[in-house]
């Protein structure tokens, strides 16, 4: 496949040649504002100020840092689903508890992951008080049905809540308030003895003639009786779910779970027998979503403490930063050093070749987009020594072509079709040993081998690619007499 | 492909070649030294696993004003009962402290007692559970394994169309020697540093022994091309006239690819932080191994054993 692109850019067609050219600059310096857009955005201001232009910023998209360099804590728990038959549905109803708890302390998009059958992952970037975190996510779900309040409790409560209110603006202690605790409370909804415990299980099912998505729900035995009272003496009334203090679902679409969602279904009839019905216009999704977080509060899976943790500073993070990204500038520029010095003219173009790389493999990372983790950042700056690697042999075929007094566009094209088969095999052989990285491993490896994979594949687009037109538009027949340059 | 069939007829200078193979002796010598101390330093000191591999708690924490002697801060964390600590300096005035797992809470409390033994602040806080160690142990060893058995058929399957004068499978056991090569001297001179200065096998220095592996390969693999292609351009007069002209042809690329790695890990070695530094030094010991076991071991080596087969059937 690739000897057909060989023969594909034919060097002798001069205008392919220059329409290719001028596509890798406008690539290069696309790739090159995306991944470091400030000086362009600088100029703009600049430009903007002086002239009252209104120019745009180049689209700004933040790079993913992992935990090691932005800070934060990084939970792993284990399950304990000795009691559950379903396992794969008790994981997934856990992640879900524990994700709406995580969604609440505010982070920058937290992390809740299921790995293998029974290990769930948490990270939470940027997070202060870890112990509470880890007290937090270590509590049994707690499931309750609540009934409605009569209209006295709630003006009552709606009294509290606003002096107490009141107190806070004024400044003064509201502990001084008789019964300020009332204000804690919810207003229209007070919880009746029916919790997760009586519920045996909740399933989705589908209406025999509409077709709808319904909720079945299946209380134990105690749990029949309070259901049963508790509906006698709601008929028509709301009776709210919550699940950890909250609503059960997001029912205003507004895409988080807190006081401004409520889901409260109308009982219809005194119901007997301990199995009932939730109808209405739900969608699958949202009926699965239910009955799952029914189940997780049914029979609360135990996580208990984390089996390991790993806290990073938030200073300690900035420093990792800082430094691997010195390392790599410091890297890339010996190299380039190195690759004029030893190989002059044809190394200057695989320099400016390698630039664009790194240009083009930061883009990638952006739009991905990968997460960047330190040991990420070690595996790019090692491709970056690799990459050159390709260039290293088309030039060293090149120059034996030379000597063999072939001409410049002749040995040019055999450099690169020479070399080819050790390019292929030697990162063919690199690229398997990135993919075995990636699929049995932790994931510090996993970002080092997800970074070199990506770099080892762009290189090979950059030398063979980018090198080879460079090399074909800068070294034509006027170098012809300049040989030494090569 | 016309032009193959022009560079078929070449004249090759052959004067200013340097001979390799003909001091195979002094490589093998030398390889075997450091080969016989890596597994003797195995032997002897075995390998310091990370709190990864093992669990168990660490901590790094840097001091604000001074730091406390190493006494001081074993002697305050004492009523924990945190087992066997480990204190080590870092930096100017920072401590990684080594300890059996504890959980958060307790991780609360001995962080205040050590801030009554001078301000401080926390850099990172790790805890492995004893089943997480031994899960990783797991997935390491079936890593290590797969990326060997995966080279070994890469490399056969690579080298499958060349059979004369040297098998295609000889050519794959001479990398896979190489490869033992360049993973043995960087795990023995870590045996050596585990004992005398304290350093870990962590995940960065495993990622970073697997990914010597490829590189050896690769390196290898670039040679062993290069033969199979001067076999095939020029025929067979002298085998290990063809490998010596090999390597000659190849040593610039193999020289220039080392040093342009090692350039990029030393900058990392140098400035790239502390998480980092070990895992930029084993890359640089096998790397550095890698070049030299492909033009000083695998090539050798397989001259050697062509010669000795050949004389095997010469005496028959």
């Amino acid at each position: 496949m690739l000897r057909k692109y060989f023969l594909l850019i034919n060097s002798n067609n001069v205008q392919q040649k220059y329409i290719i050219f001028i596509g890798i600059i406008i690539l290069a310096l696309f790739a090159g504002n995306f991944a470091y857009p400030n000086y362009f955005n600088k100029g703009v201001d600049f430009l903007n100020g002086k002239f009252h232009w209104t120019l745009p910023h180049f689209w700004e998209k933040p790079y993913v840092l992992g935990l090691d360099l932005q800070g934060g804590v990084d939970l792993t728990y284990q399950a304990d689903l000795s009691t559950v038959s379903d396992k794969g549905a008790a994981m997934s109803g856990l992640r879900d508890v524990i994700e709406r708890r995580v969604n609440l302390f505010g982070v920058s998009e937290p992390v809740v992951q299921i790995q293998g059958q029974d290990k769930l992952l948490v990270e939470l970037p940027g997070v202060k008080d870890v112990q509470s975190a880890i007290q937090m996510i270590g509590q049994t779900p707690y499931l309750e049905f609540d009934e409605q309040r009569d209209p006295k409790e709630t003006q009552t409560i709606l009294d509290k809540i606003k002096e107490v209110q009141d107190a806070q603006a004024k400044k003064q202690d509201i502990s001084k308030i008789k019964d300020w605790q009332l204000a804690l409370q919810n207003p229209y909804f007070k919880p009746t003895e029916l919790t997760g415990k009586y519920l045996s299980k909740a399933t989705v099912a589908f209406d025999q003639t509409t077709f709808k998505p319904q909720i079945q729900l299946q209380f134990n035995s105690d749990g029949a009786k309070l259901f049963e009272n508790i509906t006698a003496r709601n008929i028509k009334k709301p009776l709210a779910i919550f699940l950890d203090g909250y609503s059960i679902i997001d029912t205003n679409g507004d895409g988080k779970i807190d006081n401004s969602d409520l889901y409260a279904p109308i009982i219809q009839d005194k119901i007997t027998g301990g199995t009932a019905v939730i109808t209405g216009d739900m969608s699958v999704q949202t009926a699965n979503d239910i009955a799952r977080r029914l189940n997780s509060g049914a029979l609360p899976v135990k996580i208990g403490n984390p089996i390991s943790q790993e806290t990073v500073g938030p200073l300690l993070g900035a420093v990792s930063l800082q430094q691997s990204l010195l390392a790599g500038i410091f890297g890339l520029l010996a190299v380039v050093v190195f690759m004029i010095v030893f190989y002059r003219l044809p190394g200057l173009l695989a320099s400016i070749s390698l630039v664009i790389y790194v240009a083009l493999t930061l883009s990638i990372f952006k739009l991905v987009p990968v997460t960047l983790t330190l040991a990420g950042i070690g595996g790019f700056i090692l491709s970056i020594g690799m990459a050159v690697d390709a260039n290293i042999l088309i030039f060293a075929r090149m120059k034996e072509e030379i000597k063999q007094g072939k001409s410049l566009s002749v040995a040019i094209n055999e450099g690169f079709s020479r070399a080819w088969p050790s390019i292929r095999d030697s990162n063919l052989n690199s690229i398997i040993i990135c993919i075995i990285l990636f699929l049995v491993s932790t994931s510090f490896i996993k970002g080092f081998a997800v970074t070199l994979l990506l770099g080892i594949i762009v290189s090979l687009f950059s030398a063979i690619f980018i090198t080879r037109i460079l090399l074909m538009v800068f070294i034509g027949q006027r170098l012809e007499k300049f040989k030494w340059l090569l | 492909m016309a032009f193959i069939v022009n560079s078929k007829i070449q004249i090759q200078d052959l004067t200013n070649m340097f001979p390799f193979t003909k001091y195979s002796k002094i490589y093998y010598a030398v390889s075997g030294i450091l080969i016989l101390a890596a597994i003797a330093s195995l032997i002897v000191f075995g390998l310091k696993f990370g709190i990864e591999f093992t669990g168990g708690s660490t901590m790094e924490v840097d001091f604000t004003s001074h730091r406390p002697s190493n006494e001081a801060i074993s002697k305050a964390l004492a009523e924990f009962s945190l087992g066997d600590i480990v204190v080590q300096p870092t930096g100017s005035n920072g401590v990684v402290l080594q300890f059996k797992g504890i959980d958060e809470a307790t991780h609360q409390k001995v962080l205040t007692k050590l801030q009554a033994l001078a301000p401080l602040q926390e850099k990172s806080f790790q805890y492995i559970g004893p089943s997480v160690g031994q899960d990783l142990k797991n997935k390491t060893e079936i890593a290590i394994l797969l990326a060997l058995v995966s080279i070994t058929f890469y490399i056969a399957f690579a080298f499958r169309k060349i059979s004369r004068p040297v098998s295609s499978w000889k050519y794959g056991i001479t990398s896979l020697v190489a490869l033992f090569h360049d993973v043995l001297i960087p795990v023995g001179v870590f045996s050596l540093l585990g004992h005398f200065l304290n350093v870990e096998i962590t995940i960065p220095i495993i990622a970073a022994l697997l990914t010597i592996l490829g590189f050896s390969v690769h390196d290898t693999i670039v040679i062993f091309d290069r033969i199979r292609e001067n076999i095939l351009r020029r025929g067979v007069k002298s085998f290990d006239e063809t490998v010596d002209w090999s390597l000659n042809q190849t040593i610039g690329r193999s020289i220039s690819t080392v040093v342009t790695v090692l350039l990029v890990m030393f900058s990392l070695f140098f400035f790239g932080g502390e998480t980092l530094k070990y895992f930029s030094l084993a890359l640089i010991i096998g790397i550095t191994s890698g070049a030299y076991s492909s033009i000083f071991i695998a090539s050798p080596l397989l001259v050697s054993w062509q010669k000795w087969s050949e004389k095997r059937l010469a005496k028959r």
